[in-house]
């Protein structure tokens, strides 16, 4: 009987063992798929047609430089709008409000995690759009502008839900001992516990800036989709492309194997380098504060 | 008393300042109210029995939304039989087997790396292996083989932390009294996790529910004559279906659009609300 | 005779903390053996190597040899888990596991396959009646072991161990967390337990030590200073750290 139970157990443990290697093995697989389809873009388009600054794949131009700008654009104006909004909550939520305040709010701001990305599009179109053309007197309400605060709301969550858990780990002796230096809860705030929580701030921005990068549907839908340089300065308030948009709006219409097909995946590859490169970012900041605290610990 | 002065100074600042705090969020948290109410607000019109139960007539802009109602949930089971047994099992992995190394680091790094890709480049994925190499074509199948890793990161990393959440003195005991480590996982401290995965569970796949572009160009599709017959077949979905209505419809009604939002809405609110209650009277009910 | 032969055991964990140095000692069976001496000194490990119970922890390097009925037990080949069962642990702090009364005393035979209910219910009420504890529950053992007092609870967790009927016993500091009354009812039983099993007991204090001990042994900063019998050890020290100790001079 004990004989039996030991093969069992042995072999259940396999399985497990095997199943925790399995999140290596879909990163690469995932990786390994983008640039099967991908990198032929590179061999059966030029490169210089690849960085010129126009996209307009029926008639031959897959400049992909105002699709990289539009994603920039939108992601960084998102980013700045979301950023005074996300932290002060986060500082409001974890440093000023009482319990039962605390209990009510932070699970409305998760509903809004909650919330597709295609409802807020939907919104976005019947309801935004028409609001900024007719407030800010422009021809169209599809613009950056637009996207960027859409996507300033849907990454709000993400921002205050991390910050907010950062500041919560900063060790109460740390408030305490300002206080009793004569300090008011304020100056506390901004002097001890949020540069304590720093890299957890940190890390929670990166996320936030991650999260807009690769929002798809609500950018769809609100920006336009014109894919047009982003270089004046009223460009903020037209229309524009992003990334995300532009695969997935043509990537119904293409054949497989074509060469807009590639270039597509293409860009699909150039998504998936860039999040990467902005989690790992996010990653390392957060290892240097766990690291950071556990030797100031010990 | 020479400092008193300076000490109003700065609690009249701090005053200011938390006032300004409490504005921020007050400018965070409404919007979102609003939106919920505005949603609730304008679609309760379109809501009746026949909505939910009919299929739509008249190029779909009368009749009900029963097919994208019902290929919603069959995405939403079909991402749940993939990732499930295999985010729970590789979060036990990680929690109770594996030990600190380069493997478990970049197992971890990877983890992040999935649950940061954009949603759009999960449906290219998507297409190109499931679709097109293993050719199972645009399908139930291929859609919830999609959303299913991209729901792993999330089931893995929530089945973790409940898993660490239950005190090591369990498996201490546990161990001195002859279990082997799997009989402590499957006998003390998976059921005591077992709410905190359920909760995380429920998130996933709420979230998986509501995700157009990864369903865009695997499984998605706008008009089916008959609800899907097997997984092979494509199938209608909520969030898809809400997209087209509202963006490639001309003279399609607003209180269908919006009544079709609210569904979706219900739906994935719905699973949020499931899903914190059982965390919370798990929390009440734990004895340790 | 002797239950256990320790030779040169040498234990440091990957952050060298609370090693072992050198240890060498024999256990005797049916008796109550005492490891007494400061915090840190090296009892807990100790223990934990008898039961390999350290396997869990994150030890760096263990040598010596640690013979349990002739054979040693260091050997990686050894059946771990049967090792356990022949010798329970009682902790410092009361651990029901999160289950029933009866599920926690049918624990250890329950994982061992066992699945006879009547031999269980037997097991069970043994074990119970020997920890002093049946009359006390025996009308509500489905009950959660989390329902009962501090004491109750660790005579639970006693009653767990001898339900397997192990051979030896060891408690680590098994009355910290309890009341007065219900330490000298731990001893009380002790006293009575000796005769069937060998038992090992790390006290949290030197009194309780003085009070049950067959054979002592001092341990500090991970030595074994000094081994002898009860007698001999309290009353006539040979090491003067030892007497140092045991007269308070430190602690």
């Amino acid at each position: 009987m004990d004989q039996k139970k030991k093969r069992n157990d042995r072999f259940i443990n396999s399985v497990i063992r095997i199943t925790g290697y399995s999140s290596i093995l879909f990163v690469l697989l995932i990786l390994f798929f983008l640039l099967r389809e991908g990198l032929p873009a590179l061999a059966s388009t030029p490169l210089k047609t690849l960085l010129s600054v126009r996209w307009y794949p029926i008639e031959g131009y897959f400049g992909i430089i105002p699709l990289i700008l539009g994603s920039i654009l939108v992601t960084v104006v998102a980013t700045l709008i979301a950023l005074p909004f996300g932290i002060g909550a986060a500082v409001y939520l974890s440093e000023v409000a009482p319990p039962w305040i605390r209990d009510i709010l932070k699970p409305i701001i998760e509903i809004l995690a909650g919330i597709p990305s295609v409802v807020l599009g939907f919104i976005g179109i019947l309801v935004f759009v028409p609001f900024i053309r007719k407030f800010l007197d422009i021809p169209t309400g599809l613009t950056a502008f637009t996207g960027a605060v859409l996507l300033g709301l849907i990454s709000i969550p993400t921002i205050v839900s991390v910050a907010e858990d950062a500041l919560n780990t900063v060790p109460n002796s740390y408030r305490q001992a300002s206080l009793a230096l004569g300090a008011t809860r304020w100056q506390t705030i901004w002097d001890v516990t949020l540069p304590a929580a720093k890299s957890g701030v940190l890390t929670a921005v990166m996320l936030g800036i991650g999260r807009s990068m690769g929002e798809t549907m609500a950018v769809m839908m609100v920006t336009g989709n014109a894919a047009t340089m982003p270089v004046r300065l009223n460009s903020l308030f037209t229309p524009i492309r992003t990334m995300t948009a532009t695969i997935a709006s043509e990537m119904g219409e293409v054949a497989a194997g074509s060469q807009h097909y590639q270039v597509l995946f293409l860009i699909g590859i150039v998504l998936f380098l860039l999040s990467l490169v902005i989690n790992i970012f996010a990653s390392l900041a957060s290892t240097k504060s766990r690291q950071r605290s556990e030797r100031l610990l010990s | 008393m020479t400092t008193a002065p300076k000490y109003r100074k700065e609690k009249t600042a701090e005053k200011i300042g938390f006032m300004g705090l409490r504005l921020i969020t007050l400018l965070t948290v409404i919007p979102i109210l609003g939106l919920v109410a505005y949603i609730l607000i304008k679609g309760a019109p379109a809501m009746s029995w026949e909505f939910i139960t009919a299929s739509p007539s008249n190029g779909m802009r009368e009749g009900g939304i029963l097919p994208a109602i019902v290929g919603t949930i069959y995405l939403t089971i079909g991402t749940a039989i993939f990732s499930v047994p295999l985010g729970v099992m590789a979060g036990i992995y990680l929690s109770e087997y594996a030990k600190e190394s380069t493997l478990t680091r970049l197992i971890r790094i990877a983890i992040i790396n999935l649950a940061g890709i954009p949603s759009v480049v999960y449906g290219l994925f998507g297409l190109g292996l499931f679709v097109v190499f293993l050719k199972f074509g645009t399908s139930i199948l291929s859609a919830s083989l999609t959303l299913s890793i991209m729901t792993l990161p999330t089931i893995i990393s929530t089945t973790e932390e409940a898993l660490r959440s239950v005190p090591n003195s369990f498996r201490v005991v546990s161990t001195s009294l002859g279990a082997s480590k799997w009989q402590t996982v499957r006998r003390v401290v998976l059921p005591q996790a077992l709410p905190g995965i359920i909760t995380g569970v429920i998130l996933g796949l709420e979230r998986a529910a509501g995700e157009t572009a990864p369903i865009l160009f695997t499984g998605a599709t706008f008009f089916l004559p008959m609800l899907p017959q097997s997984p092979l077949d494509a199938t209608m979905a909520l969030p898809y279906h809400i997209f087209v209505i509202s963006t490639q419809i001309p003279g399609m009604p607003i209180s269908i659009q919006y009544g079709t939002v609210l569904v979706l809405l219900i739906f994935v609110l719905g699973m949020n609300l499931i899903a914190t209650l059982i965390r919370s009277r798990a929390r009440a009910k734990r004895q340790w | 005779m002797n239950e256990f032969v320790i030779k040169n055991l040498s234990l440091r964990y990957s952050d060298d903390n609370e090693s072992l140095k050198n240890i060498s000692l024999e256990i005797e069976s049916k008796a109550i053996t005492v490891l007494f001496g400061p915090a840190g000194g090296g009892k807990s490990t100790f223990l934990r190597v008898l039961n390999r119970l350290n396997d869990l922890a994150d030890v760096k390097e263990m040598k010596g040899e640690v013979l349990f009925q002739g054979q040693n037990i260091l050997d990686p080949k050894m059946d771990v888990i049967e090792l356990r069962r022949k010798i329970g642990m009682v902790f410092s702090r009361p651990v029901p596991l999160p289950l029933s009364i009866y599920d926690n005393v049918a624990y250890g035979l329950v994982m061992a396959g066992e699945k006879n209910k009547h031999k269980l219910d037997h097991a069970v009420e043994q074990a119970l009646r020997q920890s002093f504890l049946w009359e006390e529950v025996n009308d509500r053992l489905k009950d959660s072991a989390y329902s009962l007092s501090g004491g109750q609870q660790q005579r639970v967790c006693l009653a767990r161990v001898l339900a397997l009927e192990p051979d030896v016993i060891m408690l680590d500091e098994p009355t910290s967390a309890l009341d007065p009354i219900a330490t000298s009812n731990i001893e009380e039983m002790l006293g009575e337990l000796k005769h069937q099993y060998t038992i090992i007991i790390a006290p949290h204090n030197v009194q309780q030590a003085v009070r049950v001990a067959d054979y002592a042994a001092f341990f500090l900063m991970g030595e074994l200073v000094e081994f002898g019998t009860g007698k001999e050890i309290f009353h006539t020290p040979k090491d003067k750290r030892t007497s140092d100790y045991i007269t308070g001079r430190y602690g």
